[in-house]
């Protein structure tokens, strides 16, 4: 069972009080982008034993979507943060840092 | 035309077990919707709530009126019922020209009442929140849900619950709270 804190309204939500939303920090590609860079935001996704970044929604509560990092493997929560941003606070990537030295996650570690 | 009176979802329902179950007389209900940090919108809220703002997470009550809050730019105030109409046109002068909504809700909304000593431990029965003194202290205003529906929660003392549920659910709701509640069923856990 997952337990994650809203970072909107401070509530620590049950797995079963929130959506998943999938994975976090992807970037549309807009109209004109080549087709393997379509074909990629569409279809490939991350799937890691270890540090995974998501996309979830406080459905039974506040409503707002926001972002969590977590371990896949060992269920740890990293950290939530609000979904308006395109990469996870550096405070949480220290988190993780401290947690799994030599991360990384697509882009970021 | 006749006038069609306006009657709750369940017309009063009562259900006695460790708990005392109560469906609650129709009660006004707005939300308002907009930046909670803006004067107009506070002064819109309070004025028909009649009580202070709330906290982040939190209800405040003074008999039948509340301010709740909902999320971080939803409130949901609480009126006499035939007082919502009143209410709204004071409020919309309020608003005038701010980027908020007031919405009657009334007529969407059942509300039940818990009384007894084990309304912690009914209401854990049905949600996955933390119905501990700690978790849900009095005046904390949970949303939640109570098995399969959006419910939201809060406590007026150690034992009495109210809770707000969507009207269309009522009945699934208070199937719910008195199965909970049947005598013999208590868990003693808080």
């Amino acid at each position: 069972m997952l337990i994650l804190t809203c970072p909107y309204c401070g509530v620590a939500a049950d797995e079963t009080e929130l959506t998943p939303g999938g994975e976090a920090h992807l970037t549309r590609e807009a109209p004109g982008s080549d087709d393997a860079a379509f074909e990629a935001y569409l279809f490939q996704r991350e799937n890691p034993k270890g540090v995974h970044f998501e996309r979830w929604r406080h459905s039974y509560g506040c409503g707002k979507w926001f972002h969590a990092a977590r371990c896949t493997q060992t269920l740890q929560v990293y950290g939530t943060y609000p979904a308006q941003t395109s990469a996870p606070p550096q405070a949480i990537c220290d988190k993780i840092s401290g947690a799994r030295p030599g991360w990384s996650w697509r882009l970021f570690g | 035309m006749s006038e069609i009176a306006s009657v709750t979802a369940l017309n009063g329902a009562r259900y006695d077990g460790i708990v005392e179950v109560a469906e609650m007389p129709l009660q006004g209900m707005i939300t308002l919707r907009g930046k909670l940090g803006a004067a107009p919108v506070k002064n819109a809220a309070i004025g028909i709530g009649g009580v202070d703002m709330p906290d982040d997470g939190m209800i405040s009550v003074q008999g039948d009126r509340a301010i709740a809050w909902m999320s971080p730019d939803e409130l949901l105030i609480f009126c006499a019922y035939d007082e919502v109409g009143v209410a709204l046109t004071a409020m919309e002068r309020t608003l005038d020209g701010s980027f908020a909504m007031a919405v009657d809700v009334s007529d969407a909304r059942a509300m039940f009442r818990l009384e007894g000593a084990a309304v912690r431990d009914v209401l854990a029965k049905l949600t996955p929140a933390d119905m501990s003194v700690q978790g849900c202290p009095p005046g904390r205003m949970r949303r939640t849900r109570l098995a399969q529906v959006a419910a939201a929660i809060w406590l007026t003392g150690e034992t009495t619950a109210h809770i707000v549920c969507f009207r269309s659910v009522a009945p699934y709701v208070f199937g719910l709270l008195s199965t909970a509640a049947q005598p013999g069923s208590d868990v003693g856990y808080y």
